[in-house]
């Protein structure tokens, strides 16, 4: 578990960082700013680092910071290694962002009023999946602000070791076969390889803290290089459901099968309208029927899991911080689906 | 043990059934008993089409237009039809969609805004949550403090000492654009101890459920609701 952590942490993004030829006061023009941006972390946390490039070239008036790409203006609470998931099909390094210090798109983008901001996104996320795990926000809740700000400033800091120690105090737990939580992230003795066939005999229920990010693509293209770019938040399809997983006896709940119960309404088979709970009912895999919506990528921490790989395991070892797991994923719908 | 959730079939309807039974319900009763507001309605969540099939459809309730004036009191007074043109001569147009709700004390001064309110329900905290926006007449958006002029004096107050928890702008879940939301993190508390409070309870529980949160929330923001939508079969 740690090293999977470990790898989560340490991954990074490299940033050339452009400022917007609007707020270029200087000839000859700064030359952009480079910066390795960690994926658990967000963009405007970068800006201490980005600044001193820009300063002495912005245009009189206050910084409303924003980030851009390909003109789309950036969600600055989606860590950025997603964003790079999402946005970027073929990975592109150094990535290139443009930088704006004025024009806040207030009707578009909601408020960033720098660190604090981002800081309370993170502990309210963090009390959403809280929620979700436990059935209440009591771990978060009776965390007390040193500690929320220590939890917090790891996160800043991409501090993995930093990050174990405040967690301890919170239980978030691992996905085993019950859901009390009795193991803190630091603990290393339930190690029981989740991804193995249970032999105990329990069909139990979970509930995973997940965000889909889900982009339509429409066209057919080979490379990925060819993929369209992705001009307005319109074209993604968010989904922050929690996934709930029936395990039973001696069946794997698989990526495939996790994807396909947050989207009932792209796979499988039609349900009766009159369910009780049924929507967490693992669907069969293998369904290969031809008007099935195809996979074709799946993005999680920058990597593409295989989509046999148990959920439990992908939920365990590529969840960010704040406990969500969150996945990009393209998907192309077969025409006769789309209106 | 834990906290209150409402039962697994409740939770389907709102999420994946037609206009689920029990904003339905809420609706007609809101009409039957609020008939100077404008109805609430369901709003089909579209996203990108391919989410919209006939089977299961998500959405939420919508009801927007509504016109609030910051009164000297803080009574949430009687809403009264018509009246809006006292306050808005130079806009007609603007009157005839909106629903004055509350009255000021003779102040020919101020400035009407109007809010959008939606109800979506929460997947990860199982209850619905309020989401508003407001705007001026000339439709431009209102920043939180603004908003907070117009609060109930007590969410006021609340809304200063926890800014970030307790009314903050975040983005609407379908429609990619930044609203307000009403956090409902206490919400499922409240619903417990109202559902405690209610001994003998007629009426199927769904239907009571989103009249019985909106009691505890539509205050908040200055919305009240009348006692006959809740003593009524």
């Amino acid at each position: 578990m740690k090293e999977a952590q470990e790898f989560v942490w340490m991954g990074a993004i490299p940033l050339q960082i452009h400022l917007h030829e609007s707020e270029v006061t200087t000839v000859p023009p700064p030359p952009p700013a480079l910066i390795l941006a960690p994926r658990i972390g967000y963009l405007p946390l970068l800006l201490p680092l980005i600044k001193p490039y820009f300063s002495s070239t912005l245009p009189p008036g206050v910084d409303t910071v924003w980030f851009e790409y390909k003109g789309l203006p950036l969600k600055w609470y989606i860590p950025t290694g997603v964003l790079f998931d999402l946005l970027c099909a073929e990975p592109e390094r150094p990535w290139n962002l443009t930088i704006h210090f004025r024009g806040y798109p207030s009707h578009l983008l909601i408020p960033c009023e720098g660190e604090d901001s981002v800081k309370w996104n993170f502990i309210n996320s963090l009390k959403e999946a809280d929620y979700i795990i436990n059935g209440n926000c009591k771990n978060v809740m009776h965390m007390s602000q040193s500690d929320q700000l220590e939890l917090w400033n790891s996160v800043v800091n991409a501090n993995l070791e930093a990050f174990i120690r405040s967690s301890s105090k919170l239980k978030s737990g691992t996905i085993e076969d019950d859901y009390a939580s009795k193991s803190s992230l630091s603990s290393q003795k339930s190690q029981k390889m989740i991804g193995e066939a249970d032999t105990s005999v329990q069909t139990k229920t979970g509930k995973v803290p997940v965000r889909l990010y889900v982009w339509n693509v429409s066209e057919d293209f080979g490379d990925m290089e060819d993929a369209p770019p992705i001009d307005s938040w319109d074209r993604i399809s968010y989904v922050n459901r929690p996934l709930e997983i029936h395990r039973e006896e001696g069946k794997c709940f698989t990526l495939h099968d996790a994807i396909k119960t947050l989207l009932p309404e792209l796979f499988g088979k039609k349900r009766k309208p009159k369910g009780e709970g049924n929507i967490s009912q693992p669907l069969e895999t293998g369904s290969t029927a031809d008007d099935d919506p195809e996979i074709k990528l799946l993005r999680i921490q920058g990597i593409e899991p295989k989509l046999e790989t148990p959920i439990s395991w992908v939920a365990n070892h590529l969840r960010h911080p704040e406990n969500f797991l969150h996945v990009c994923v393209y998907i192309k719908v077969p025409s006769a689906k789309s209106l | 043990a834990g906290n209150f959730q409402f039962p697994e079939i409740g939770s389907l309807h709102l999420i994946r059934c037609y206009p689920p039974a029990s904003a339905q319900a809420f609706a007609e009763k809101w009409k039957l008993n609020n008939p100077a507001y404008p109805p609430w309605t369901w709003v089909k969540s579209l996203e990108v089409p391919i989410f919209a099939t006939n089977q299961v459809e998500e959405g939420y309730l919508s009801l927007e237009n509504v016109c609030i004036v910051k009164s000297n009191d803080d009574e949430v007074a009687s809403c009264v039809e018509g009246e809006a043109s006292l306050y808005d001569k130079e806009d007609e147009e603007s009157t005839d969609s909106a629903t004055l709700v509350q009255t000021s004390s003779g102040n020919d001064n101020v400035q009407p805004y109007y809010f959008d309110f939606h109800i979506i329900y929460s997947a990860s905290f199982r209850v619905p949550v309020l989401y508003f926006r407001a705007y001026c007449s000339d439709g431009r958006s209102l920043g939180l403090n603004e908003i907070e002029s117009v609060l109930p004096a007590n969410s006021a107050k609340v809304l200063l000492e926890s800014k970030w928890t307790f009314i903050t702008q975040e983005e609407h879940p379908y429609l990619n654009r930044p609203w307000c939301k009403l956090h409902p993190c206490g919400s499922s508390d409240w619903m417990k101890l109202l559902f405690q409070a209610v001994e003998k309870v007629d009426r199927p529980a769904m239907e009571l459920y989103l009249v019985s949160w909106f009691s505890v929330v539509g205050p908040v923001i200055g919305l009240g609701i009348p006692i006959q939508m809740l003593k009524e079969p």
